[in-house]
């Protein structure tokens, strides 16, 4: 029992500053979403003594008070409204050693809050090597603060931090920055309208557009007068603000920071001369992608496979050795495959973000965006879309979570919304079996029309996302201007603490919070396959026994034949002859319009469950395959011609067809109104394209 | 006097002036003001974005932001 403190952990980004949180909070913490927004919120509890214990936010990463994106503007809106649950006892700035000038110009802000701010000064490893030298006292005196030198890669500084925020209440809370020197006229007439107010914070409340929802309102009413200023006029009196802040950091830091500018830039300099280079830049960088490509695509499968089989013996397990009975199927093939579907992701969402973690913590990932950023702009895309795309040949799940690390909101909903494109591997066997149906294995000037079939299918989907992309860009508004600012940070070694938690984060938050959408969708899909209305569904085994009692038919066939008279008649079944009417025109029959509803579980289950409904037992692909050739409609035209294969093949390319992927945008962008959006949308769009193409066709 | 995207690669320069009347907050707020020091690293294929060295900070920056901060060599 105790007393327990706020404190926000705030800094640049590049300062180490999660790597700080990582230290203080280890496994005890938690990441979510600010309400209503998609901005992550990670926060995490610690002890500070016996007596007293911490809850710690670890703020968005932001260069100054003067928010240009929604992550920046969490920031404002915590730390100017008292009344917010997680409003900060105590601030802990988090600085650079190498890049003190510029991260000061935050902390002076911060101060000038009136918050008690404690200045972490970050990587004080490289002092050494960097020939940097300062003096701590003095720095203290100048600021008004307690300096605490930390360096995360060794360890230090965490025992002195915690000394730090026990003494909190003895930190000045003295401005830093005469507001008033701005602009003496303007504040003094604000200072007149408001006198018991903070001038800074006034200030703030009247240039940022920022949500005061929470605030008094009476006071933004008011202060909403003073906005009549000129919005240019503001703009160059928040340039004077930032240039008189500069000016007393500068007069600071002569006297008590020094650096051998000689010194430690070399291995940029090395690094940078082959990683952006123009050709070798772009080698590398394909190099990198090939081998997350090879690792989430192979390597995954070792892992992927174990699951599947697990989960199917378990399966087994359940079903022979509880008594039969509704409850025990349940289990056995609603409840365990449903797990097994959520569990089969974490293999690649744990080694793609491996990856990712690891170009994020180098530094490597900057480079990425210098190098990209230009061909994909056009798209309305960044250069840190690259990796999600790529990711998506593999699965749209994890490359929906990597596009977390794009800082600009409206790149980051563009590319969640194209990523489904991209061919992802489940849509492979179904693309396999239709082009062996219908393509004709023959050759042009020595190249296989299977094989270009297939690779046009692949490139069809990368034009389709660049399209859309170029679409959206249109469409969707963004509050803020983005301006391409980005900063080239130093290489490091990655910390294997930071890249750990980040792996675990990931997948633990893909199983919970996509997990139960994933699950409570797999579970409707095994009911509406597992039961059925009135007498042909609950008499399958008698009605199909009477058509062959007087055939020749062995025992397992005759199951064959009763397993697919049962899916014909269940819910979903019936689904799939509603529906009928509605997908003849792209030439497919209520059979096939069964395997399009089934394949919301996982593409990948079309082959399958045209195997059950065509009462075939093996799982063989020539056998299926055999069995699709023959299937004919009523008047005898083929089921699987040239026609009806390309226009599936170009429904399984564009339509919206996997529950697990509108899961995990759900998530990420914290509405449904995205992934309703992409699932009309696409399959919108999947319709449409198929309907063209048969009809032309056929 | 010429604009920072002319500025030949790797030579030091000092920040004269902009020719836009709003200059990026951001880009103040990580030094790009009249007096500092800075210098173009290199530019990117198609010559945008521009990596630049800003003060002390490592930067890359459009192109099109770039045209407007005029720089002498130092």
């Amino acid at each position: 029992m105790g007393l327990s403190i706020n404190v926000a952990l705030i800094g640049n980004p590049n300062t180490g500053k999660t790597s700080v949180f990582n230290l203080l909070t280890g496994l005890k913490q938690k990441v979510g979403n600010y309400p209503g927004i998609t901005v992550e919120k990670k926060e995490g509890d610690f002890r500070l003594d016996r007596t007293t214990k911490a809850h710690i936010i670890d703020l968005p990463g932001t260069y100054s008070l003067n928010a240009s994106s929604m992550d920046e503007s969490v920031v404002i809106e915590l730390l100017l409204n008292k009344n917010d649950r997680d409003y900060p006892d105590v601030a802990v700035v988090v600085t650079d050693i190498e890049n003190l000038k510029r991260n000061l110009l935050l902390f002076t802000q911060i101060k000038d809050l009136e918050i008690p701010s404690i200045l972490v000064i970050n990587m004080s490893d490289q002092m050494q090597r960097k020939g940097i030298q300062l003096d701590t006292a003095a720095l203290e005196e100048a600021l008004g603060t307690k300096v605490v030198l930390m360096s995360c890669r060794e360890n230090k500084g965490v025992e002195e931090l915690k000394k730090a925020l026990i003494n909190y209440r003895k930190l000045s809370t003295k401005p830093i920055l005469d507001v008033a020197s701005i602009d003496p006229a303007y504040f003094e007439s604000l200072k007149t309208t408001f006198p018991n107010q903070s001038l800074f914070k006034l200030w703030l409340v009247i240039t940022q557009d920022v949500n005061f929802a929470n605030l008094d309102r009476q006071r933004v009413a008011d202060t909403s007068n003073f906005r009549t200023q000129s919005n240019t006029n503001l703009k160059r009196l928040q340039q004077t603000e930032t240039i008189k802040r500069y000016q007393i950091i500068n007069d600071i830091l002569k006297k008590t920071y020094t650096i051998d500018r000689t010194r430690g830039t070399d291995l940029r300099a090395k690094l940078d001369r082959v990683l952006i280079h123009k050709v070798w830049g772009y080698v590398v960088f394909f190099l990198v992608l090939l081998t997350i490509f090879q690792v989430i695509y192979d390597w995954s499968s070792v892992p992927m496979d174990f699951i599947d089989e697990s989960f199917a013996r378990l399966s087994e397990f359940v079903k022979s050795n509880l008594l039969p009975g509704m409850f025990t199927k349940l289990i056995a093939e609603g409840v365990i495959p449903g797990l097994g579907g959520i569990l089969i992701f974490i293999p690649q969402i744990a080694f793609l973000f491996l990856f990712i973690s690891i170009l994020e913590e180098t530094g490597y990932m900057s480079r990425v965006v210098f190098l990209m950023d230009r061909s994909l702009r056009r798209y309305g895309l960044s250069g840190k879309s690259v990796i999600p795309l790529i990711s998506g040949t593999a699965c749209a799940i994890p490359a929906v979570m990597a596009t977390r690390n794009i800082e600009n909101w409206k790149e980051r909903l563009i590319t969640i919304l194209v990523t489904p494109f991209i061919t992802c591997s489940a849509r492979l066997p179904v693309y396999l079996i239709l082009i062996s149906l219908v393509i004709p294995n023959a050759r042009i000037f020595g190249m296989n029309y299977q094989g270009l079939t297939l690779m046009g299918l692949y490139l069809l989907g990368v034009v389709m996302a660049l399209i859309s992309a170029m679409i959206l860009k249109r469409f969707i508004k963004s509050n803020y201007k983005s301006y391409f600012v980005v900063e080239m940070p130093n290489y490091k070694w990655p910390l294997l603490k930071n890249v750990t938690l980040t792996v675990f984060e990931k997948t633990k938050s893909f199983v919970i919070e996509a997990g139960k959408i994933i699950f409570a969708i797999s579970i409707l899909l095994w009911v509406m396959a597992s039961f059925g209305p009135g007498e042909n569904f609950d008499q399958a085994e008698t009605i199909v026994a009477q058509q062959y009692i007087d055939k020749q038919i062995a025992a397992e066939d005759l199951q064959y034949e009763i397993d697919a008279f049962r899916l014909e008649n269940s819910y979903i079944g019936i689904l799939g002859k509603v529906i009928e009417p509605a997908i003849a025109p792209l030439g497919y029959d209520w059979k096939i319009g069964i395997a399009l509803i089934a394949s919301f579980a996982a593409r990948e289950v079309f082959v399958g469950t045209l195997a059950t409904i065509y009462s075939v037992g093996s799982t063989e692909e020539e056998t299926i395959k055999s069995r699709m050739a023959s299937e004919q409609w009523a008047d005898g035209r083929k089921v699987f011609n040239f026609a009806s294969g390309i226009s599936l093949m170009l429904f399984y390319a564009f339509a919206m067809q996997c529950m697990s992927t509108l899961a995990i945008v759900r998530k990420e962008t914290n509405s449904w109104r995205w992934p309703l959006i992409q699932l009309f949308g696409m399959t919108g769009i999947a319709y449409i394209s198929s309907l063209i193409a048969f009809q032309l066709l056929q | 006097m010429q604009n920072l995207d002319e500025l030949e690669p790797g030579i030091t320069a000092v920040i004269k002036a902009f020719d836009i009347e709003n200059m990026p907050l951001k880009l103040i707020e990580m030094g790009c003001l009249p007096g500092n020091q800075i210098m173009l690293i290199q530019k990117a294929p198609f010559s945008d974005p521009l990596y630049i060295k800003l003060d002390q900070s490592h930067l890359a920056i459009s192109r099109e932001i770039a045209k407007h901060i005029i720089v002498e060599p130092a």
